[in-house]
């Protein structure tokens, strides 16, 4: 299965990561998945529930509060997925994936990003070095959970 | 009653690729009751193995959430719609950090 999406929603993602560095930025990819492939048509932009600990750590717990924040997780709010989700049906699009931001580390899933990840979802991974936008990856989990499978891309005008 | 449970993309594979279904449910417990009694597979995916609901498993109806309600024991009313909100979450390794 790959990833269909134009020029226009990456560079979204990539203004999103470069706006919200050193922080991770997260947001939401919409579309249509027709037969192998997902075709992205819109990209959506979430706040990273991480700046609020109180809340999110209410809604999944971090093991190092002191350590883990906004700068090395993210983590939407469920609420906002709700919200974005039914806009979407109402608009007979589908949740796809989501995209996050890795500030200053390579565009490749972490242990974190597998164990809180699900499966079909595409996860982008953008990274951002001291603040400029690099490389850009998109992951699918195994069925078995046990790895993430690296994703074609497929980029349109 | 009648119950409607939206069911996420991610897990939509394990239930003939329905993106909702109409229950008969009093309670939280009961409509996802009905729905893995149904879909075997969501079973896994929504609890763990001691058959409590995965902490990366948000449960909403319509917009509250059950955790702040009455968890699987929230009661419905006739025509509630009960979403399945996957936890999104995510970040670098921490080793990382320390290097």
């Amino acid at each position: 299965m790959g990833l269909k999406l134009n020029n226009n929603l990456i560079d979204s993602i990539r203004q999103h990561s470069a706006r919200d560095y050193p922080s991770e930025c997260c947001g939401v990819l919409l579309g249509r998945a027709v037969g192998d492939s997902k075709q992205v048509t819109e990209v959506v932009p979430l706040t990273n529930l991480r700046h609020d600990p109180s809340r999110a750590q209410k809604l999944l717990p971090l093991d190092d509060p002191g350590r883990e924040t906004e700068k090395n997780r993210f983590l939407i709010d469920p609420l906002d997925q709700l919200r974005v989700e039914k806009g979407a049906r109402a608009r007979g699009l589908d949740v796809l994936g989501y995209y996050h931001s890795h500030p200053d580390h390579p565009a490749r899933p972490s242990n974190y990003d597998r164990e809180h990840a699900w499966p079909w979802y595409s996860y982008v991974i953008i990274a951002v070095e001291r603040g400029a936008p690099k490389d850009l990856t998109s992951w699918v989990l195994a069925e078995d959970r046990s790895a993430f499978g690296a994703e074609q891309l497929e980029v349109t005008d | 009653m009648p119950v409607k449970v939206i069911i996420p993309t991610p897990l939509r594979q394990y239930a003939e690729k329905k993106e909702s279904m109409e229950v008969q449910a009093k309670t939280v417990a009961e409509a996802l009751g009905a729905i893995t009694s149904q879909y075997g597979d969501l079973r896994k995916h929504l609890y763990n193995d001691e058959g409590k609901l995965r902490s990366f498993v948000n449960i909403y109806v319509g917009d509250e959430d059950i955790r702040f309600l009455q968890k699987e024991q929230t009661p419905l009313k006739e025509d509630d719609v009960i979403s399945i909100v996957p936890s999104i979450a995510g970040g670098v390794n921490l080793c990382c950090i320390c290097s």
